[in-house]
Parts: C-alpha cells; structure tokens; sequence
C-alpha cells in the first residue's frame, strides 16, 4: 500500500478551509475558534473541586468562576474535545496514529521532552497574560479585524524569528 | 441572520454542540495541513517549509473578506461580532513569550492538541507543560494584576484605529497576503531543503 502518512493536503485548500471554519463558528456562537482558554477551564475546575476555598480566596480563580460557573461546560472545552477528536479522525485515515516523539536527528528524545515542556509553559502563561492564544487572540483575532489580533500575529511570529538563531540546534 | 446565539435563535447548549462540531472540523484542517508535526511547523523559522504562513493567512483573508461579504449581503450582524478587547502592555508581553513557546517548544495550544491525538508523546509533554504555564499565571495572578488590566482599548478595530472602511481594509489584508505568499515561495526555492 502506498504510504500516505507524508501527504498533506495543499496549505492554501486547508486555509480556506480554515477560514470557512471561523466563518462558521462566527454566524452560530458570535465567537472564533480558541484552544488555550480550554486549559484555563479546565485547571480552574480541577482547583473548584479539590480546594474550593482557595478557589473562592484567590483573585484569578474567584474572576474566572465569577464569568464562567460552570467551567467545563464551556463552549472552549468542547471546542478543544472537537480538535482532539477531528485530529484522530484525519491521523486515522492518513495512517498517520502513532506513539512517537518527533525530534531532529541532532537532538535526543530526552531533550525533546523537556524543551517541549519549557515552551508549553511560556506559552500557557503568555497565553494567559496576552487574553488567548495563536488560534483565539492571533487568528481568530484578525478574521475578526481586532487590533489586539493583528498585534498578536506580528509579535508572535516576530519572537519566534528573533530566537530561531539561538535555538536552531532544536530543530535544523 | 446571525450570529445564532445572541439573537436566540441557537440556545446556549446548542451553542455548545456547535462548538464541539467545529472543533472536531478544525483538527480535521489542522492535522490534515501538517500541523501535527512539529518539523513541519518549525519550518517557518528556518525557511524550509512555509505551510504555517499559508495556512494562517489564507484562513485569515478567507475568513474576514466571508465576515464583511456575509454583513453586506445581511446574513451576520457584524456589529454583534465578539471584537478581541486590547490591553498593549500585556498583549505585547503575552505575544513576545507565546513566541518563545513556539519556538522552544515546536506547538501553539491548538496544534498540541491535534498532534497528541494521532500520538505525538512531545505533544502531550507540551500539553502538560501548558497547564504547568496556566497554573503559574494563576498562582502569581496578584503580582501581575496591575500590568494585566493596564491601559484597557476596549474592543478595538483596527478599522476604526486607521479611519477606513472594513471592506476597504481586507482588501489591502488579501494584497499584502498574496504578495507573502509569492515572497516565502522564493525563499523556500532558496532555502537547502530540510528532511523530516
């Protein structure tokens, strides 16, 4: 059988799919598309359950519960489940499910795994201080002619450029 | 006309399942374009693969020209649209350490998620690593409150901050996407191709 785990579908047919998808979460929810105020959520209900007082005490936790009672039946949550499941769906049909940790030749899985948990955190944190993420703030954002999306983009990405020197040895 | 959810016509848990039927299409795009693979995502920095510039920015122009087309021809209400608020300081901030995330770490929160759905154990030490972030800002929250909630826009238009029309303003955003377009396809050609 011919292996399709390479095949990727053409960048600009995927984009317009994309935009299609922001469109229509747009005309149904007023709202775009968002993957890190899933996390919030979720952390904000493990803290709920298991340390109520300091949930209610705590200024971050106590704004979150006070917008949002019911944190996991947030529409974000079932947003980032739907990713989790339509990512499957497309590894499954591209024979791409495998248990494996992706890196470049020149570093080791070990280094891997701890520069991958280094930039979860800054970007969960920078997630939260910049109000939403590359999908929420950046994209969404600019669909949506915000400035704050437009500001996200250039910022992101900007770093991004700025340290790839020094951290080339990760990836090339 | 929409949106849906605020002119009741969608209830809130209908808004809901909404949301999980357009997630599951955005993993689909998601991990259909490659960005399961964090190779392939990096690839932007270096100038070996620039499929994350195509994606986005297609999905951008795509989405705000259908946003002004759909209020023209009255389908959405492009007044009820959620518009990002902007807080500069901490939008700035927020954005310059999200990019060292993305550099350091090869995944944004979304694009984590859809690789640690088809396996990707890096993925899911993102994920972790995430919640990890997540916790920090909350725990901390107090000592940042001052420069989070500091110098408040509003729900800021980038339209209404440059004095023209939306119409207008996508079509200037589609020339400048087209024109990168054309300028990461003369790169790529020049760039040594990278294996992965």
């Amino acid at each position: 059988m011919k292996d399709r785990s390479k095949k990727y579908m053409n960048p600009y047919l995927a984009g317009f799919f994309m935009g299609l998808i922001i469109l229509a979460s747009f005309y149904l929810t007023r709202e775009g598309v968002g993957a890190s105020g899933a996390f919030k959520g979720i952390w904000v209900s493990v803290v709920e359950s298991v340390a109520p007082a300091h949930a209610h005490n705590s200024p971050f936790y106590a704004g979150y519960l006070k917008s949002h009672p019911h944190p996991l039946q947030s529409r974000l949550v079932l947003l980032v489940l739907g990713v989790l499941a339509g990512g499957f769906i497309s590894g499954a049909l591209m024979g791409r499910l495998k248990l494996k940790i992706e890196h470049s030749p020149k570093i080791t899985s070990k280094t891997r795994i701890i520069a991958a948990i280094i930039g979860g955190i800054l970007f969960g944190f920078g997630a939260s201080l910049g109000r939403g993420c590359t999908s929420g703030s950046a994209l969404t954002g600019m669909v949506s002619l915000s400035v704050a999306g437009f500001v996200a983009t250039a910022v992101i990405f900007g770093t991004g450029y700025v340290l790839a020197y020094f951290v080339r040895k990760l990836w090339i | 006309m929409g949106p849906l959810t605020e002119l009741g016509i969608l209830n809130h848990e209908g808004g809901i399942l909404m949301a999980f039927i357009i997630g599951i299409a955005f993993g689909f795009i998601l991990e259909q374009a490659g960005f399961s693979s964090t190779r392939k995502l990096a690839g932007v920095f270096y100038g070996y693969d620039f499929v994350v510039i195509k994606v986005f920015f297609t999905a951008a122009i795509t989405g705000a020209t259908g946003l002004v087309l759909m209020n023209y021809f009255e389908v959405i209400d492009l007044k009820l649209i959620y518009v990002n608020r902007f807080f500069p300081p901490s939008a700035i901030v927020g954005a310059a350490i999200m990019g060292a995330g993305f550099i350091i770490g090869g995944f944004c929160p979304g694009t984590s998620v859809c690789a640690a759905a088809i396996g990707k154990i890096d993925a899911m030490a993102f994920i972790g690593g995430i919640l990890l972030g997540i916790i920090i800002f909350a725990e901390t929250f107090p000592l940042f409150k001052g420069f989070f909630t500091a110098n408040p826009k509003g729900n800021m238009k980038i339209t209404e901050v440059l004095g023209i029309k939306d119409g207008l303003f996508v079509l200037f955003f589609i020339l400048i996407a087209l024109g990168a377009f054309a300028t990461v396809h003369f790169i790529q050609k020049k760039v040594k191709k990278v294996e992965y």
